[in-house]
Formats: C-alpha cells, sequence, structure tokens
C-alpha cells in the first residue's frame, strides 16, 4: 500500500466524512421528529391523519431510498421543484427514517401495560400528566435500543447518496479508484473511515441501551406471560 | 405536441422493459436469499457451539457485516476481487456473492436464536432416542425452528429486495439503468419522462416488497400462539 498517497488524499476523506455526518444528522433528527408527531397520530387514533400516516408508512418502508432518492433528485426537477443534492439525501433520509422512528415509537407505547393507564388515573392523575409522567418515560426506555439500531441503519443508509451526485465517502472512493487506480488505498481508506465513523456510535449505542432499561416493571410481557 | 408524460410508458416495450429490468435485481436477491438460508442455517448451528474460537470467529464475521454498509462490500469485492484476484467479475455476480455474504450472517443470527429458543429437554429427548447430532437436528429441532424462523426470514428477503437497488451503482443494468436508457430515448418527445419513469419504479418496488411485508406480519401473529 501507498502510504503517501493515502496521508495525501486522507483530507478528501474527512471533508466527505464530515459531510456525511453532518447530512445524517439532519436527516435523522427531521426521522425522529417524523416519527413522533406520527406515532402520536397513530396513538391518538386521528381519522383520516392515521391512514395518512399508515399509508406513509408502508410506502416508505417497502421502498429502497436510493429509489426515492432518484425520484426526488431527478423526478421532481419536472414538476418544478428543483432541489439541491444536499437537501434531496436530508428529506430522503427522513422520509425512509421516519416510519422506522414511528415504528419504535409506537412499539414502545404499545409496551406499556394499559394497568399502568388505570393506576394513574386511580391516583388521580390527568390523561396528558399520565402521557407525560407514566407512558412516556417508559416507552422511550423500551424504544431507546430501536432507536440506536435505527440510528446506525441509517448512517449506513448514507452510503447510497453518492447516486445523487453528493461527494461522500463511496463517491471520493469510486473517485480515486477511477482517476488513480488505486484500488487498495482508496477501498482501504473507505472502510476504515465507515469504521471510525460507526464503531463509536455502535459501542455508545449499547452503553445507552443499558442505562435506560429501567422500565421492566408493568411490562406486557411479564404481566401477561 | 405536449402530451402527458406518462405516455412514454406505455410506447414499444417500455413497461414490459422496465419489468425485466426490476427482475434483473429480483433474482439477484432470491438467489442470494435461496444460499443464504442454507448456509445460515449451518452458521446457525456452528454459532451454538460451545467453543471459544469458534464464537469468536462467527462473531466477528457477523459484526463485520453488520457495521458495514452493504454498498462498502460491494464495492470491496467488485473492485478488490477484481485486481486481486485477477477476476472480471460480473457486477451480478458481484452481488449474489455480497448480499449472500451479508444475508448469511442475517440469517445465521436468526437461526442461533431459534436453536437456542428451542427447550434443551428436546436435544436430551431426542439423545435419548439415540439419534445422532445430525438426526437430532434434522428430525426434531429444525422442524420447530421453522416456525419461529418463517416471519424473520421473509422479512429479511424484503429487505434483502430493498437492498439489491444498490447493484445499478456497480454497474448491473437493471430496472433504473433501463429506466434511464427509456428517459434519455425520449428526451425530446417526454420531457417529463424522468418523473413519470422514477415514479413508476417506485411504485414497482412497493408493489413486489408490500405483499412480503404483509406475510411476514401476518406469518408473525399467526405463529404467535
Amino acid at each position: 500500500m501507498d502510504l503517501e498517497f493515502m496521508e495525501a488524499h486522507l483530507p478528501l476523506y474527512i471533508e466527505a466524512a464530515v459531510l456525511t455526518l453532518r447530512i445524517a444528522a439532519a436527516g435523522i433528527l427531521l426521522a425522529f421528529l417524523t416519527g413522533l408527531i406520527t406515532s402520536i397520530i397513530k396513538y391518538l387514533k386521528i381519522p383520516v391523519l392515521m391512514q395518512i400516516v399508515n399509508a406513509y408508512i408502508e410506502l416508505s418502508r417497502n421502498t429502497p431510498l436510493l429509489i426515492q432518492l432518484f425520484f426526488l433528485y431527478f423526478g421532481l426537477p419536472k414538476l418544478g421543484v428543483v432541489l439541491s443534492s444536499e437537501s434531496c439525501a436530508i428529506i430522503g433520509l427522513a422520509f425512509l427514517g421516519g416510519s422506522y422512528m414511528s415504528e419504535a415509537f409506537r412499539s414502545g407505547l404499545d409496551n406499556v401495560a394499559e394497568i399502568q393507564t388505570q393506576s394513574g388515573l386511580s391516583l388521580g392523575f390527568t390523561r396528558s400528566q399520565i402521557f407525560r409522567h407514566i407512558t412516556l418515560p417508559q416507552a422511550v426506555s423500551t424504544s431507546v435500543p430501536l432507536f440506536c439500531a435505527n440510528i446506525i441503519f441509517l448512517i449506513k443508509e448514507t452510503s447510497v447518496f453518492s447516486a445523487v451526485a453528493l461527494a461522500d465517502l463511496m463517491f471520493v472512493a469510486k473517485d480515486l479508484i477511477g482517476i488513480y487506480y488505486k484500488t487498495d488505498e482508496a477501498l482501504f481508506m473507505l472502510v476504515s473511515a465507515y469504521l471510525v465513523i460507526l464503531l463509536p456510535i455502535s459501542v455508545i449505542a449499547s452503553f445507552v441501551e443499558r442505562k435506560v432499561r429501567y422500565a421492566g416493571f408493568g411490562d406486557t410481557s411479564t404481566v401477561s406471560g | 405536441m405536449q402530451d402527458l408524460g406518462i405516455q412514454v410508458l406505455f410506447q414499444g416495450r417500455n413497461f414490459i422493459r422496465l419489468w425485466e429490468g426490476l427482475w434483473v435485481t429480483l433474482r439477484i436477491a432470491v438467489i442470494a436469499m435461496g444460499l443464504s438460508v442454507l448456509l445460515g442455517f449451518l452458521l446457525g448451528m456452528l454459532m451454538t457451539i460451545q467453543n471459544r474460537t469458534v464464537r469468536c470467529i462467527t462473531r466477528l464475521y457477523l459484526e463485520t457485516v453488520r457495521i458495514l454498509p452493504q454498498l462498502v462490500l460491494l464495492f470491496l469485492v467488485y473492485f478488490g476481487a477484481a485486481k486481486h484476484l485477477g477476476l472480471n467479475i460480473s457486477g451480478e455476480a458481484a452481488a449474489i456473492i455480497v448480499f449472500t455474504f451479508w444475508g448469511t450472517a442475517e440469517m445465521g443470527d436468526l437461526v442461533r436464536g431459534a436453536l437456542i429458543a428451542t427447550p434443551k429437554h428436546q436435544y436430551e429427548s431426542a439423545g435419548g432416542l439415540g439419534m445422532n447430532r445430525w438426526q437430532t437436528y434434522f428430525y426434531v429441532i429444525i422442524p420447530q425452528t421453522i416456525r419461529r424462523l418463517l416471519p424473520p426470514a421473509v422479512n429479511l428477503l424484503t429487505r434483502m429486495i430493498k437492498t439489491t437497488s444498490l447493484v445499478v451503482l456497480i454497474g448491473v443494468v437493471e430496472v433504473v439503468k433501463v429506466g434511464k436508457q427509456i428517459i434519455d430515448a425520449s428526451r425530446y418527445q417526454t420531457p417529463t419522462a424522468a418523473l413519470w419513469i422514477y415514479g413508476v419504479i417506485f411504485i414497482m418496488y412497493f408493489i413486489v416488497c408490500y405483499p412480503f411485508s404483509r406475510l411476514s406480519l401476518w406469518l408473525e401473529k399467526k405463529y404467535k400462539n
């Protein structure tokens, strides 16, 4: 391997990694918000909105991100909606991630046993107090592992952004292979870059998961089991 | 004449060509899934063996495959193999290798979970009846794991189908590529072709994946009790 070559092109990778992370952060944040809103709509069973949310979730979960991006980037401009590659990437990630986050929230909410609400009511809590102080904390606790898995999944999905002309890690690697034919170096740095990004996140994720595992009591699986 | 862009779909064999394109990725997904199920069973059995070295290696394999984006794996095989093994493998072959490699890891982990969840007395009773290891697995354990494995395996198949959309990025001529050809060919007659073609590809993926995700949910509910 050509160390000098790798050193010379390290800044390119760092730049690309920063770009990837920035877009991932924005996309994941939006996905999280989308997930929160849609899951609350589903939880409260608001008519009409709930059907729309359901349709959105099915559409987003059953189509690949790459195709969603192609539609946003190449298809929508024909309707007069021209988006930069960066906003396409963020919107695409939010569209895909929103449904995954929504499912994570929902499974958390579903996991809080009915008896918790009933106990809260008998203690004189109002509905909104029950939601804020009893249901939500427990739901979050059980959804956190799913959130973490989704975050890692979404960061991995960012690897397709080069398809909409975004100079991300894959783009840089492919460029270096194309221009210099330094396949080994380019691929080695590509893998290292992803490991540098993803390994710490997955370590932090498993740490956080252990920290928030407090909602064991009244868990549906232990009550009905 | 400025007409509706959707007409581009029905010119000549365009619509059929798109489906043929999708079939290319589906074929990769189905072949890789078939191989993954076979190898996944072997890996799953291997992972339950009480041996430190075997455990370490299988764990490392699983984590590596999980943490790297599939597109990175595709690049590694597609560009790496060409350079080192002097093999000029087609994008399709590279895709089948990568998706089998990935699917085997995922499937192996599912099988491992199912094997561990099978009560110990099943193994012991089989042993008591004079069955050897292979007979125990073949006649007693594996038939019982099918129920548990079917829903997540179908789910893995949908993920596989969605992920195989990436192969366009390593030069396989599939649905997106065919779509691009159609768009380029009708650039002047139908300027809005991109919107319709990518929209239709989006819907096509949905049509293929949706039944499988429903099936997975249905199986999960059916086998719950």
